[in-house]
């Protein structure tokens, strides 16, 4: 009974919208952009933080990144500016830490530098990581060709090396690389593998500011080049120079990085604090600076709940103006059709009737509307994403949810204007002209 | 005992019925007690100039209104302190109006129209169409389903409203001036209609300025500043159509 008045109703409604088309069309805009707006904005905002997310993820939540900082610049009273800056991470420092805390599971050292590397004619600027054999059980590099460093490279300072995908692509076009000797500063070194890498020492750069080293070297990246840290040091040193303004300035750097894996995730922040109280006992100048990809995620998360509150806000304010939208127009409904509303009641419409009436018209010119939004709303992120490299996801709530609100906007703001209806008068309204 | 006969028998039984007006202090009483008992059948007429109370009175007999005071029993329920719920329902029920301007809703077509107050009393589908088209036949309008009321003739539309008016076999068929905006041809087939409902046994209440519909009626009841001043007898023209 109920079930066949709602579907005689819904008839009526749609057949009543349907001979105002064009009227219909406009008012449910109001609701289509809201909602178009909502579900597009929803899909930057997830998308732009599942980005950031995945990107810290792949730094690893375990994982606690020291870096060397250069510190600030403190020039000595002679003004002499000639002498060595000896600062940054030491091998002592990699030493201490596996050796002193506990819920520490791994420690990778790390040297890096930016260098052209050579093969036959063709040449690339790549950036030369100088680490250990147990590199991948931290970072994300996958293993594709070959193998990776082995402790008897490290300990014979072995002149090999594992290079990512990038690097492959520029250097060697067709040919195998696996054994080809490739050159970098004068030395050759015989490729032993190839892994993928997602970069994270990249994005590391980006977010924070990077060693010194990195951010020297400028655009054109090609990829990352993996050797033993012994050969690092006995082929690149640890000393470098720079001329700056026509000043010989020379550093000494031991290590730029030191990645410490811990137990679990719980361990992470204690951790930190025991790796900043030690490292602060053997550093006279604040030269490191620790990183901690966890607690970037739960920033990330921090700022993806602002973010989303304001995109939020700006998409509700929008809904909004839809409703007040759709409340005028049905309000000017009701008043144009005061006579009908007259009749139905002296044929034995009950008020309730009148009221459903008038509710389910806006209620399902919302969700028409809501159901077109959706529509563009989804068609909107994907244009993002294909013009602007932006990456947008669109999840299965932001479409139920913005359904939802459609529907919710046609109650809320079609309320009024159904109860205006339905407190009419029968005798004024029949005598309405 | 004749009265209380007569009540037991009346479909429609007004005892004491007052309407006032207020305006701020102003009362403005619109009908003053007013007896009036309407047996089961009757074709009534009700005339009076303008600000007699016929307005009114067709207002609270169709329970579009509810009296200041006194009684008003339709068919067995006293319906004069019913509330707005209950008196849509009593409307759709036991009451079909016919309007001066018939009063159809321009979306629906003529089956639709007819088919309004069923769908209130909650009729199925199947059966208000049934209905509707019975007695679209009666007004002779069965091969007019499909129009809007734009699209027929006044007198056409008036059909359309009077087979509106029986959908749920009411009690009272009550007519505002329902020739008031026909020529004399429609108006004189809209008669004939209401004449046909009569012998058919409808009880009918008419209220017209138009002596062509006085004429068929059994009673005229005239009235003047809110009160009942005369009430004609019309047997003759009864026994000429019995």
């Amino acid at each position: 009974m109920f079930l066949f008045r709602l579907k005689r109703t819904i008839k009526l409604g749609a057949k009543s919208l349907w001979m105002h088309r064009l009227r219909s069309t406009l008012t449910a805009l109001g609701v289509v952009f809201g909602v178009c707006s909502v579900i597009a904005m929803l899909a930057i905002g997830e998308g732009a933080s599942r980005e950031a997310q995945e990107q810290i993820a792949r730094l690893g939540s375990r994982n606690i990144i020291i870096k060397t900082v250069k510190p600030a610049e403190q020039r000595t009273a002679t003004g002499d500016t000639d002498t060595m800056n000896v600062y940054g991470l030491t091998y002592s420092d990699a030493e201490r830490i596996r050796k002193t805390i506990p819920q520490v599971k791994q420690v990778i050292p790390m040297r890096r530098l930016t260098q052209r590397v050579w093969y036959r004619n063709r040449q690339v600027s790549a950036e030369v990581i100088g680490t250990i054999p147990w590199y991948p059980e931290v970072h994300p590099v996958r293993l594709r060709l070959g193998r990776f460093l082995s402790s008897i490279d490290m300990d014979y300072q072995q002149k090999i090396c594992v290079v990512d995908e990038q690097v492959i692509e520029e250097l060697f076009v067709v040919d195998d690389p696996i054994g080809r000797d490739i050159k970098i500063k004068n030395v050759y070194y015989r490729v032993v593998g190839m892994v993928t890498s997602t970069g994270p020492m990249q994005i590391t750069g980006q977010a924070q500011n990077s060693a010194p080293t990195s951010a020297a070297a400028g655009g054109g990246i090609a990829g990352n080049i993996y050797i033993p840290l012994t050969a690092f040091k006995s082929s690149f040193g640890e000393m470098s120079v720079q001329y700056s303004g026509g000043v010989r300035q020379a550093e000494k750097v031991e290590l730029q990085e030191i990645t410490v894996m811990v137990d679990s995730t719980d361990s992470v922040l204690p951790v930190r604090d025991i790796l900043d109280s030690l490292l602060r006992r053997f550093h006279r100048k604040k030269d490191y600076q620790i990183v901690v990809p966890l607690e970037l995620l739960r920033q990330a998360a921090r700022t993806k709940r602002i973010f989303s509150i304001v995109l939020g806000s700006i998409a509700a304010i929008s809904l909004l103006v839809g409703g007040i939208g759709i409340m005028n127009i049905m309000l000017a409904s009701v008043s144009e059709r005061t006579r009908e509303i007259g009749i139905r009641r002296a044929l034995g419409a009950r008020r309730r009737d009148i009221i459903v009436q008038f509710l389910s018209e806006t209620v399902m010119l919302t969700l028409a509307g809501g159901a077109l939004g959706i529509g563009l709303g989804s068609l909107i992120p994907y244009l993002i994403t294909r013009f602007f490299y932006m990456p947008t996801v669109i999840t299965g709530t932001s479409l139920l949810l913005s359904f939802g609100i459609s529907g919710a906007i046609g109650i809320a703001f079609g309320l009024y204007p159904a109860y205006r209806a339905a407190w009419l008068d029968p005798i004024e309204s029949l005598r309405h002209e | 005992m004749l009265a209380l006969l007569n009540f037991y028998m009346s479909i429609v039984a007004i005892e004491n019925l007052c309407k006032t007006y207020y305006l701020g202090t102003l009362e403005l009483p619109a009908l003053r007690d007013l007896n009036l008992h309407i047996k089961q059948g009757e074709y009534i007429a009700i005339m009076g100039p303008s600000g007699s109370g016929k307005s009114t009175l067709l207002n609270l007999l169709g329970c579009l209104d509810r009296p200041t005071s006194g009684r008003y029993m339709l068919g067995d329920r006293d319906v004069s302190r019913l509330d707005d719920n209950d008196l849509s329902a009593i409307r759709g029920s036991r009451i079909g109006f016919i309007f001066q301007s018939y009063n159809l809703i321009a979306q629906l077509n003529v089956i639709e129209n007819i088919e309004i107050p069923m769908f209130y009393r909650g009729l199925t589908e199947q059966d208000s169409f049934q209905r509707a088209r019975e007695l679209a036949d009666m007004v002779g309008l069965s091969d007019r389903l499909k129009h809007r009321p734009a699209e027929l003739s006044g007198g056409q539309q008036q059909r359309v409203a009077i087979a509106r008016a029986l959908a749920n076999d009411p009690l009272v068929i009550l007519g505002d001036e329902p020739t008031g905006n026909l020529d004399s041809k429609s108006g004189a087939e809209i008669l004939n209609i209401l004449n046909q409902l009569h012998k058919d046994g409808k009880t009918l209440i008419i209220v017209t300025h138009d002596e062509q519909v006085s004429k068929k009626a059994q009673r005229i009841i005239h009235l003047l500043d809110g009160r009942i001043e005369r009430i004609e007898h019309n047997d003759h023209q009864n026994k000429g159509n019995l």
